[in-house]
């Protein structure tokens, strides 16, 4: 066989560029590599992520992994307390975003909502008697993921909170996901005054009942059509969810009104409460994203992107061939503030709901959502330009979530940290700001890049389980 | 007439979507009717209502459903036709949005470089392998540029694409010619019948220049990399490219360039050349003919007799020329004009190549001529300098070397360094000759000799015009080159530079002007 130099040459020019203007002039093709060191500049996650390259292994696993994904069929079908919902949910513990951190490691808005979950519980009294408490160590802090949960922000969650249960009807795994407060002082941002401490009371005392009752009634709810048909109303399910919210609240009220079982002033407060809350589907997108992507976990060998995560002081990542955690310190946010507040009022990137993102809405669907683009002064074309960006570091185009400025085709879905460690093109993610202090809440929102560190380690990390042939 | 009845579980689509995809799927060949609706009570009504569906299907509202009335070949199409338009991909270019320019080959290959075959990689050395490995990974052949690649790394490459018969050109590859298309410093040669490869880029640059001077031409010039025939990488590339070239039916003789490898090394590489089945002009440079005509090859004892042997070969089948130049009564007309230009008390040749191929050879050809001969790149024979920034009797530098390149671009790239070196050594009063190389084409400097020559004057003025050193000078090119051999010639002889067309020629004439200045 004669191989290369029987063909035209076609050539991918990595490095100099007036090699490729040679090539051209001389009547080769040449496709000039706009080229940065791979794998954040570490020589040896970038020969590590080389042997994973191309690797037959890892494509069928991926495969495997990402049909997972497009199979899932995430229903909401209950609401319960977490400590009734979620696994291993015993005793003394609060469950936070992100990957794990300590007490003393936490972020400011974080240890604040500890603390108010704390007072919720009934565990303490007062603050001083809640942060005893948590420093004596007689609370269990463990991420939501860690209980197939998630939870925006903060992400806390304790075990008398009322939680949405989210079911894959495929896979038949359970996803769980705290209830959203609204705006303004909220535990989600590390607000624990005696009005959020109330609240949180009404939720799980008046709210969450009522909502069991009718999404009992309704029998259930289908949720990908609801975010799909989101992402033609302007909605990304993750920043932006006013469209989902309101599809929300039409099946929610038809099926509460026509209850017999329901209280009719619970029913006015739930409703309303729900009705003045944009993202209060917010919660319900997240627990659905989880569905998909935990039904993708767990595949030998793939690099397919099953978790982003953020706990206000790290990011962390998770592969669905590696079940560990590969974290880097968090961004900041670039985006817009409230009046009266900036950069340096700023907490670093928090919450779990880049989970949107990993299951290809959120950022990723930027382009449903144009308005979101205005928090960093873009344009719509460049909310496209976001989109289309994805599609270079993602698997596919999920055919159940449409985008109209894709002409109708599917948005960029399941993370191949290869491609993220090989080109540098770092998730986009769209997320609120929360002040840098417990308690004062949301100040700004914006765009942030998912950490190219978390993807490196984890190529570099599958590539050292695996072996290779000469 | 049949019925297709087929649902897509859990796929919303809006309604305007779907009356679009009903539209197109009923202009399909033996399409009927059609109709693509989400099943919904109301819509599955409406569909029976229009005769399209006889019972209920299990279906739930959130699933798309799909009815389609038509011949019986024609449904399954129309079901293919559905399934592709619910899963098309972004076109992403409507011309709205700016296109992101490949960042990775893997993104490349997804997009504009569909179909690419070769990967050419001039990244710094640190990543340069694994840039190659991920290459080879997607089926691609290599050329690597760049240098300082981990040995470890470069043998793990090398191995993976000899084990695919994909080619690994490098590291430290710094020329080739593939089909016609010159890749990094490469000079624009005529096609022909000769396949060259080589572990040494200048060797391969001179050979090609010189089988196009000569009027023949070659297929490809592919180049190996220096430490392909290495014991420790034991020639793999050389092995592939050789089973290619044996492939290849335009190739009709092949020439092998290297520094003399291990024995084990050899003998593979000369097996792999006798089952090319073809001529193959061997230049072991630094090996005896008989070494090599014991294998029963053809034996080039310079770069040139490589080129012109090949030509010979090519167009005769046998070969006779030898670089005998010192039997030339014209070249020794030229010794005696030169010797006789050289001030008195100089006495010491100084050589300043920029390719280091050039200045191996030119040490073979002089070690056992030019006593005490030094350089900064010794063979066997020759000494190391003690100071590499100062000359002293006989010396032969490569300032294309590691030593001179720390910081700064090659001296075939950027001459300042050869420029200040060529006035120190015309200053030396020991220095009789000084002795250039000037390699053109693709990737070397725009114009060499419009730099060197004033260098030339005004270090011949700084010593007062007469009695100045003599100035010989090689060009390695084609008139073919962007910079032109002839013109390029031209403004070295203005300058009152002797010049020749091939190394060989220029160590013979330095060779003949130390016997008349003896004399």
């Amino acid at each position: 066989m004669a191989g290369l130099i029987s063909q035209d040459l076609n050539v991918v020019n990595i490095g100099l560029a007036s090699f490729g203007d040679v090539i051209r002039e001389k009547g080769g093709k040449a496709t000039d590599l706009q080229w940065q060191p791979p794998a954040g500049g570490n020589p040896k996650d970038a020969w590590n992520l080389a042997l994973l390259t191309g690797d037959p292994r890892i494509a069928e696993a991926n495969k495997l992994a990402y049909g997972r994904y497009l199979a899932a069929q995430p229903f909401l079908v209950g609401v319960k307390t977490a400590r009734e919902a979620l696994p291993d949910m015993d005793g003394r513990i609060i469950l936070h975003s992100g990957p794990p951190v300590t007490w003393e490691n936490m972020c400011g808005p974080q240890q604040g909502a500890v603390l108010g979950a704390v007072l919720f519980e009934g565990w303490a009294g007062d603050l001083d008697g809640a942060r005893r408490l948590v420093e004596a160590g007689s609370i269990r802090l463990e991420p939501c993921h860690h209980h197939r949960a998630v939870g925006p922000m903060a992400g806390i969650t304790s075990p008398s909170m009322p939680v949405w249960i989210v079911r894959d009807a495929t896979s038949g795994n359970e996803a769980y996901s705290n209830m959203n407060e609204g705006l303004g002082k909220v535990l989600r941002f590390g607000a624990n005054g005696p009005d959020v401490i109330a609240r949180l009371k009404w939720m799980a005392e008046t709210m969450g009942p009522t909502l069991a009752v009718i999404v009992e009634e309704m029998g259930g709810l289908d949720l990908k059509p609801i975010m799909a048909q989101a992402l033609h109303m302007g909605d990304e399910v993750h920043n932006r969810n006013a469209a989902a919210s309101s599809l929300l609240f039409r099946k929610l009220t038809t099926t509460a009104l026509a209850s017999k079982r329901l209280d009719a002033k619970a029913v006015a407060e739930t409703l309303t409460f729900v009705a003045g809350n944009d993202h209060f589907f917010l919660n319900l997108s997240m627990a659905a994203c989880k569905a998909m992507l935990d039904a993708a976990h767990g595949v030998p060998c793939s690099t397919l992107v099953t978790a982003m995560a953020r706990n206000g002081v790290e990011f962390g990542i998770k592969i669905s061939g590696l079940d560990r955690w590969f974290t880097a310190e968090a961004p900041f946010i670039e985006g817009l503030f409230f009046p009266g507040y900036g950069q340096a009022d700023a907490a670093r990137d928090l919450g779990d709901s880049a989970i949107t993102e990993t299951a290809g809405v959120g950022g990723f669907a930027m382009a449903a959502a144009p308005a979101i683009v205005q928090f960093v002064g873009g344009t719509p074309r460049d909310a496209l330009a976001n989109t289309l960006r994805m599609l270079n570091i993602t698997l596919g185009q999920n055919p159940a979530f449409t985008l109209p400025a894709l002409d109708f085709t599917g948005s960029p879905a399941g993370i191949d940290a290869r491609l993220v460690a090989d080109t540098g093109i770092q998730p986009v993610i769209n997320t609120g700001i929360a002040h840098r202090e417990a308690g004062i809440g949301q100040v700004g929102a914006g765009l942030t890049y998912a950490p190219l560190a978390c993807f490196s380690q984890a190529v570099s990390a599958l590539a050292e389980t695996m072996t290779f042939d000469a | 007439m049949a019925l297709l009845v087929h649902f897509f579980p859990n796929m919303y689509r809006d309604s305007v979507a779907l009356m679009q995809l009903s539209t197109k799927i009923v202009q399909l060949p033996g399409i009927e009717a059609a109709s693509a609706q989400m099943a919904t009570e109301a819509n599955i009504d409406l569909m029976a209502q229009a005769g399209l569906l006889e019972e209920r299907p299990a279906t739930r509202p959130n699933d798309m459903l799909l009815v389609v009335r038509g011949e019986e070949a024609g449904l399954q199409a129309a079901r293919d036709f559905a399934e592709a338009a619910l899963s098309r991909k972004a076109t992403g270019d409507d011309g709205s949005v700016q296109k992101v320019q490949p960042r990775a080959t893997v993104m490349a290959l997804d997009g504009d470089a569909k179909g690419a075959n070769l990967a050419l990689i001039s990244t710094p050395g640190a990543f340069a392998g694994a840039e190659a490995m991920k290459a080879l990974k997607l089926g691609l052949d290599v050329m690597i540029f760049s240098d300082n690649v981990p040995v470890d790394e470069e043998i793990a490459i090398k191995r993976y694409g000899h084990a695919r018969d994909l080619l690994v050109m490098g590291p430290d590859c710094g020329t080739a010619i593939i089909n016609g298309v010159p890749l990094a410093f490469a000079n624009v040669v005529r096609k022909g019948g000769i396949g060259v490869v080589g572990a040494s880029g200048t060797g391969l640059q001179q050979v090609t220049c010189l089988i196009h001077q000569a009027g023949a031409g070659v297929t490809q010039a592919i180049g190996t990399g220096g430490h392909d025939l290495s014991e420790a990488v034991g020639g793999l590339t050389m092995l592939t490219a050789l089973k290619q070239l044996g492939a290849d039916p335009d190739t009709k003789v092949i020439v092998l360039i290297s520094k003399p490898p291990a024995k084990a090394v050899a003998d593979r590489v000369l097996a792999a050349a006798r089952v090319t089945g073809k001529p193959v002009v061997v230049c072991f440079l630094g090996a005896t003919l008989a070494e090599v005509e014991s294998q029963g090859f053809d034996c080039a004892l310079t770069l040139e007799e490589a080129a012109l042997r090949a030509v010979e070969t090519l167009k005769a089948g046998k070969a006779k020329f030898r670089s005998n130049h010192g039997a030339s009564a014209e070249l020794q007309a030229r010794a005696k004009r030169l010797a006789a230009s050289v001030g008195s008390g100089r006495r010491y040749l100084r050589g300043l190549y920029s390719g280091g191929t050039f200045c191996y050879e030119a040490l073979l050809l002089l070690q056992d001529v030019l006593p005490g001969l030094q350089s900064n790149t010794p063979t066997k024979k020759t000494a190391r300098m003690a100071d590499l920034w100062r000359s002293s009797g006989h010396t032969i530098m490569d300032l294309g070397d590691d030593d001179f390149t720390r910081g700064r671009a090659h001296p075939m790239i950027d001459p300042a360094l050869r420029l200040e070196r060529i006035g120190q050594e015309a200053a030396d009063a020991g220095t009789a000759i000084i002795l250039l190389d000037v390699v053109l084409g693709y990737g070397a400097h725009e114009n060499p000799a419009g730099v060197l020559a004033p260098a030339i004057e005004k270090a011949r003025a700084a010593v007062g015009g007469k009695g100045a050193p003599a100035f010989v000078a090689q060009i390695c090119g084609t008139d073919a080159d962007p910079q032109h051999m002839g013109q390029q010639a031209d403004i070295l002889r203005a300058a009152g530079v002797d010049v020749s067309f091939s190394n060989a020629e220029a160590v013979a004439l330095v060779r003949a002007v130390f016997e008349n200045i003896k004399g």
